[in-house]
């Protein structure tokens, strides 16, 4: 019998746990990576000229990417690694890749997703300007480039990140104007008892506060935002926010970092047939998956690609998709280990849930954005206009208002704004979101050049 | 059960069936538009947004040319903006196809006596004319007055305007029977709600197998699926509408440049289609060879990066050509159905000519070889 071929996609935590797995069985899995090196986003290597200490590079989470780098190291050889490869599509258990410009097409007896996550944006009036930035593309200035985003920096939004990526620009000697959450610290006390699931996280996230507030950044938690003003020439000059007593504030800065927690990367596992359910408490649409890890036949998901649960989480989530994929291939498996796993994997999941709570999307806010504000920046795509086309021409679901407005039809495929998009549309026409749908995932999962070799 | 009467039942909401439905009742006749889905959804809605005339059969022409009429106008009469731009459309023949240039000119020729009037340009005037065609592009015919629309937009469009007219527009509302009683025919729909009327327009695309077959007649539509891209906006700089000649299923694509930039690309190889999950999907293996396509019809279009596929589920008779006009079974029956993925620009004059045959019995415009007949006398 010839070995099955097994392809993972990411190598981010999830997939570089789930790949070393296989590898240890004796499998040689297939590892797509749209990045030039191996990590993912949160543990994303700098480029090999550059040389930075692990604790410059990611700070609090220095150890867990020092092992995560060197597990992928020591099993390069047992895997067929490939880098800068773009999946774009996937049919008929065949994955379609662009291979360093060149299409590749790869069957595969099992396809396992790692695609991890990216920011959910909440659109502010000014978003657009120059100067803007998802919190992920700071930090990715940060570690690949060595570079803050501005000399002047106020991080706004809620979730973890929000604090990690501000910590760790304060840490490379970055000057942050300000920290704005949306989050209340009620929100906070209120996710505590799930948040205790994990102790030592939630040690590590007092800790970022604790950086942030030693160096004398001001925290500002229950702010609303109001508007990033600037000009198109010059960018980004100032924040203006509401605070919770309904004063309204201005801080000068020239780069925003914007991020409300994560959403899950789910095109591929929409193209391979996945299904999907709303789920009330992120208010996110995600994969139905079995309790074998798997979204269709043949294909498993993992990490934050499968549900938002963090780093630590996807490294599990790994290696207990590798090991349930390994049973379904018919390999002997280590069933106690299934069951640990399991059982931690649980724990992260209720601390998980214990973030959502704690960083909640701050619907009203959403829903009370001005008609001016821009709410799909690839297609210029303004919050009236969807209004206007989702009222006005009974468009109650995102699709038919995507056909109508154009929102979410441009180069990120409604990946940053489909979100907002939605709770925008389900207020204008006072539609339940869970009604108001998805964006259906169309190839290709990134822009794929014309140019592609054959 | 409830029933709702009026003068005409039309099934299916695509441009079609909005159409006829808007000139019905610009007529004053009571008109109920009944769609299984969403308004223009299906086939309509993921169309390529063509206004092509030339290239057509030569008997289409008088019925392609009435329809270019009411394009030139329609924005304006419906109120909406749905982006009509005529600015031309090139057919183009490769070098590996030299009688392709005596088949455009003498089409050119015909197509002149219906009004339609062409340039066919060769060699270096060709090039000259349009810059961005590759080398291999030898002959191109150019209809200046054809263009493109938005086709995501205008069927709504027209149903929300008959809507505001008086048409009682009813989506998400699929028919499960259909019949004769008497001088009326009764529809019945899956919400439980019953429509009576005595004439009928069958306009349901690739779904109108088995309402037509409910009274008798047999069409024989296959469902197929396009192969649609969008590529992220560049500068303006193919104006017409551009679309390969040839007997090559996967040379044959087609593109259009809208003035934000994107350039939209449909034909070459298409895909199954079905009517039971009214999903078409695209199969990358035909992205692929379609940008091998697109690369040798405008290479300069190879530095640009396709954003989305999609694909739609269209309707193909057997002939490849439409069905318009009376039953030849039923009295009070008409049809305006399989379009074979080249509707869009007969959309207007197609809902003009059933209107004017519902009311007065008779259209000027000749579609005698549209008619249903030829596929009744095949299967008896």
């Amino acid at each position: 019998m010839n070995a099955p071929k097994v392809v993972v996609v990411g190598s981010g935590p999830a997939g570089t746990r789930c790949a070393e797995t296989l590898a240890l069985a004796g499998l040689r899995p297939i590892v797509i990576d749209e990045n030039s090196n191996n990590g993912g986003q949160i543990y994303r290597r700098q480029p090999e000229n550059f040389v930075r200490t692990y604790s410059q590079l990611y700070g609090s989470e220095s150890d867990k990417a020092a092992a995560v780098h060197s597990d992928f190291d020591s099993i390069r050889d047992k895997i067929d690694y490939r880098s800068d490869t773009l999946a774009w599509a996937v049919s008929e258990n065949t994955l379609f890749a662009a291979e360093r410009g060149r299409s590749v097409e790869i069957p595969f007896d099992a396809l396992v997703l790692c695609t991890g996550a990216s920011e959910r944006v909440m659109p502010t009036l000014g978003w657009n300007y120059a100067g803007n930035y998802s919190l992920g593309g700071a930090q990715i200035a940060l570690k690949s480039q060595g570079c803050a985003i501005g000399s002047n920096i106020v991080f706004m939004g809620t979730g973890p990140l929000l604090y990690l990526v501000a910590s760790q620009y304060i840490k490379a000697g970055a000057n942050v104007a300000a920290v704005l959450d949306t989050s209340t610290v009620w929100d906070s006390l209120a996710a505590l008892p799930k948040l205790l699931a994990m102790p030592s996280m939630l040690w590590t996230g007092l800790g970022l506060i604790k950086t942030i507030r030693a160096a004398r950044v001001p925290i500002v938690h229950g702010v609303q935002p109001l508007e990033i003003t600037g000009s198109g020439d010059a960018g980004v000059n100032a924040v203006t926010y509401r605070d919770k007593r309904g004063h309204a504030h201005t801080l000068e800065c020239d780069a925003v970092a914007l991020g409300y927690h994560l959403r899950s990367e789910t095109q591929l596992a929409d193209l391979a047939g996945c299904a999907f359910s709303f789920d009330r408490r992120s208010r996110q649409w995600i994969a139905d998956i079995d309790d074998k890890s798997r979204g269709a036949a043949n294909v498993y998901m993992a990490g934050d690609g499968a549900r938002i649960r963090g780093a630590d989480a996807a490294e599990v989530s790994g290696r207990l998709t590798a090991l349930t994929l390994l049973l379904d291939l018919g390999y002997a498996v280590d069933e106690k280990e299934i069951k640990r796993l399991r059982s931690l994997h649980a724990r992260y999941e209720r601390f998980a849930n214990g973030v959502t709570r704690a960083f909640p999307w701050p619907i009203e806010h959403v829903r009370n954005l001005p008609n001016d504000a821009i709410v799909c920046r690839c297609e210029a795509v303004s919050v009236g206009e969807l209004r206007d086309a989702s009222r006005g021409k009974q468009a109650d679901e995102i699709n038919r208002a995507k056909a109508f407005s154009r929102v979410g039809m441009g180069r990120c495929q409604g990946r940053f704004c489909g979100i907002a998009a939605a709770e925008i549309i389900a207020d204008a026409t006072q539609t339940p979101l869970a009604e108001v749908g998805r964006i259906r995932s169309q190839a290709p999962v990134r822009p794929l050049p014309i140019a592609v070799e054959q | 059960m409830k029933t709702q009467s009026s003068d005409v039942i039309v099934i299916g909401g695509g441009i079609m069936g909005a159409c006829t439905t808007l000139f019905l009742r610009q007529r004053g006749i009571s008109v109920t538009l009944l769609e299984r889905d969403r308004i223009g959804q299906k086939a309509s809605g993921s169309s390529f947004g063509n206004l092509r005339r030339q290239g057509r059969p030569i008997s289409q022409l008088p019925l392609a040319n009435r329809s270019s009429a009411l394009w030139a106008q329609l924005s304006e009469s419906l109120g909406a903006e749905i982006e009509v731009e005529l600015s031309g459309h090139v057919r183009v023949g490769y070098s590996d196809r030299p009688e392709l240039v005596e088949d455009f000119t003498h089409y050119a020729s015909q197509a002149a006596e219906t009004g339609l009037n062409l340039e066919v340009f060769t060699g270096k005037e060709l090039h000259e004319r349009f810059p961005f065609f590759g080398p291999e592009v030898l002959v191109g015919s150019y209809s200046p007055n054809d263009g493109h629309s938005n086709p995501r937009v205008v069927a709504s469009a027209c149903a929300r305007a008959a809507s505001a007219n008086g048409a009682h527009v009813h989506e998400n509302m699929a028919v499960t029977s259909a019949n004769k009683v008497g001088e009326d025919f009764v529809v019945v729909t899956d919400a439980g709600l019953g429509f009576t009327a005595p004439s009928l327009v069958i306009a349901a695309g690739a779904w109108s197998n088995s309402l037509a077959e409910a009274f008798g007649e047999k069409i024989g539509i296959v469902s197929r699926g396009p192969t649609m891209l969008v590529t992220e906006p560049a500068p303006y700089f193919i104006h017409p509408c551009l679309g390969v000649v040839t007997p090559v299923e996967e040379e044959s694509i087609y593109l259009r440049q809208i003035a934000r930039g994107n350039v939209i690309v449909g034909g070459s190889t298409r895909s199954p289609a079905s009517t039971s999950t009214g999903r078409a999907i695209v199969d990358p293996k035909n992205t692929l060879s379609q940008l091998r396509q697109l690369r040798r019809l405008v290479p300069a279009l190879a530095q640009l990066n396709v954003i989305r596929v999609w694909s739609g589920v269209e309707g193909y008779t057997p002939d490849g050509m439409p069905v318009i006009g009376r039953s030849e079974r039923e009295a009070g029956l008409y049809y305006a159905c399989g379009f074979s993925g080249g509707g869009h620009q007969l959309g207007p004059g197609v809902g003009e000519v059933i209107a004017e045959l519902i009311d007065t019995g008779e259209t000027d415009t000749p579609i005698e070889d549209f008619g249903i007949r030829r596929f009744n006398a095949s299967t008896g």
